[in-house]
């Protein structure tokens, strides 16, 4: 069994929770900051969107952004000599876009949770804002925070679409996990297949139950 | 040292229309009315978590907002404490690490730079000050309502605030431990020097508490003053009202000497001169004292014939209260009195006429 999907899988899983998260977070602290509630809808609904979109057509998007005769992508060509495309950075970017509304929602649902007197009581005592966000609003919010973590994390290893558009299917590169199952499939070897299936259900299962078991000890 | 407020605020169902100035000297400062009045708005206003339309906020000197001069104070820079009614203790905190928390940061704030020891020093101290010091371990939500107040108050009080704002401070505690924690903190805010406001809209814990209140009503002041002399003389219908006044009529003015009540068709002569703008009579139900039917005949004018300052009572109903019987009578006229007189004396036949002393007489306007 070849087992360079499982690895590519894992490290882009990882390193893209990375981002994933932060962003996430910045976004859903941001978002709720806002005063105005229109500005607030149009802004919420740019990041829920590739949530909403099917992954090839945030994929297609990705395309067009990072193309190498797009400017962004000639821009990082030239300057920093990268490319993207067809690239495994591309699978964290692909992994990224598409799992980034789960991270935002979870956390700007939990953060709203948060009973607004705490922050008031904090900023009373001179707390600055970001004091308060980190001692205050992140411990009160961290279940609903790593919740939606866990699940961003999952949605970023099961990522199929929009990798395959930005990413392509580079065996050893750019094969993630589920493009070698189609892959396999698509050569009709279901045993192959078959292992990886079980890997990946066998990942998710561990995580989402961690997850459970982790909340209901909460409660 | 005082707290100025001339504020405005428009708010979805009325105006909000605040304008006092507080000296500490004169003790606690009472805010009452009822739900949604605007008095919790008015605190808020002044701890910046709301902003008003316009006026003015001074605080020992210094302008905390001014609509004018475009100064919104920060509410990290206004040195405001403020008592939530849900206390707002840190959840994930145990009582003593949210106080010394309070501490750090706002000795950070003034750059003060302290040792954790000497902010676990000086946490025991105010928690040693409220007897929850033996709580320090403890987080809020295995706490009692009573408890966290305290430990609430011990963290603002250790935030040394210049002024401090409770918000309706005994809303949330149980009722058999409302007066001992009232004891407690009367003692402690009676010397504590600077500027108390107390949001409430009970008018027991204003009596108790307060040396000076301010009545609100829609968003206005009805009554600002000694809190001793607005219960004697409220001036207002809604500081009467606010103040617990049952017997509230509207009355029309014969002359200087007489008045005339139409919802309880009675006549009132007083010997005083009655005020100008009088349009309404407030008499505390305690006030209101039974006549039978012999004494009847002194509450008649000799010259007219027509009964004076008395109205007659028919159709009781009865509420029972631990200590004292409140008898409501047709036309909403209230009266109260103990217990044991009402058993002893009016249990097996009520009285037909109560008389309205012309001392318990309160003259009203809007």
């Amino acid at each position: 069994m070849d087992w360079s999907p499982v690895l590519i899988s894992v490290k882009t899983a990882i390193v893209s929770i990375c981002f994933t998260f932060f962003l996430g977070l910045w976004a859903a602290r941001g978002v709720v900051r806002l005063k105005s509630a229109k500005t607030k809808g149009m802004i919420d609904a740019i990041f829920t969107l590739p949530m909403a979109l099917p992954p090839t057509v945030a994929g297609f998007f990705l395309l067009y952004i990072f193309g190498t005769k797009r400017p962004v992508g000639i821009l990082l060509q030239q300057v920093f000599s990268c490319k993207i495309v067809f690239t495994w950075q591309a699978t964290v970017i692909a992994a990224v876009v598409i799992s980034f509304p789960l991270m935002y929602r979870s956390a700007r649902g939990a953060i709203e949770q948060v009973d607004q007197n705490l922050v008031y009581a904090a900023r009373t005592f001179g707390m600055k804002e970001r004091t308060i966000f980190w001692k205050v609003i992140f411990p009160e919010a961290k279940p609903g925070i790593l919740a939606g973590g866990i699940l961003a994390f999952t949605r970023g290893l099961g990522e199929f679409g929009a990798t395959a558009m930005i990413a392509g299917n580079i065996a050893g590169k750019t094969r993630t996990l589920p493009l070698a199952i189609y892959t396999d499939v698509a050569a009709g070897d279901m045993a192959g297949a078959g292992k990886y299936v079980a890997i990946l259900v066998a990942v998710s299962l561990i995580i989402v139950s961690a997850m459970n078991w982790k909340g209901g000890n909460r409660s | 040292m005082s707290l100025e407020v001339h504020i405005e605020k428009k708010l979805s169902n009325m105006t909000l229309k605040m304008d006092f100035v507080n000296d500490p000297a004169n003790g606690v400062l009472g805010i009452l009315g009822a739900s949604g009045c605007g008095k919790s708005m008015t605190l808020k206003c002044i701890v910046g978590i709301e902003t008003p339309d316009q006026g003015r906020i001074v605080l020992n000197g210094r302008v905390l907002f001014d609509s004018e001069k475009k100064i919104n104070m920060k509410v990290q820079e206004r040195r405001v404490g403020y008592l939530f009614q849900n206390y707002a203790l840190f959840p994930g905190m145990t009582a003593s690490a949210n106080v010394e928390m309070a501490i750090h940061y706002s000795n950070q704030h003034k750059g003060i730079k302290t040792t954790r020891k000497e902010e676990n020093e000086k946490a025991m101290y105010y928690m040693r000050l409220l007897h929850v010091d033996q709580l320090k371990d403890q987080y809020p939500r295995k706490m009692s309502g009573g408890q966290q107040q305290r430990v609430a108050l011990a963290r603002i009080l250790a935030s040394d605030p210049e002024v401090l704002m409770l918000d309706e401070p005994f809303s949330a505690v149980d009722a058999y431990l409302r007066e001992q924690l009232q004891l407690e903190l009367c003692d402690l805010l009676g010397s504590y020097g600077k500027d108390v406001l107390m949001v409430t809209h009970s008018r027991d814990e204003i009596y108790r508490f307060c040396d000076r209140m301010l009545v609100i009503e829609g968003g206005h002041q009805m009554g600002y003053g000694a809190t001793k002399d607005l219960f004697a003389n409220p001036e207002t219908i809604a500081a009467a009202r606010l103040t617990g006044c049952k017997n509230i009529v509207d009355v029309e003015i014969l002359d200087d000497h007489h008045l005339f009540i139409p919802d309880w068709n009675a006549k009132i002569a007083v010997k005083g001169q009655i005020p100008e703008h009088t349009i309404a009579i407030g008499i505390r139900a305690h006030y209101m004292h039974p006549v039978s039917k012999e004494q009847l005949e002194n509450y008649r004018n000799p010259k007219t014939g027509e009964l004076e300052n008395v109205v007659a009572c028919s159709r009781p109903q009865i509420l029972e209260d631990p200590f004292e019987r409140v008898v409501v009578f047709e036309h909403h006229v209230w009266w109260k009195i103990s217990k044991e007189i009402f058993e002893d004396v009016y249990k097996e036949k009520l009285p037909g006429y109560l008389s309205i002393p012309e001392s318990s007489i309160l003259y009203l306007h809007e």
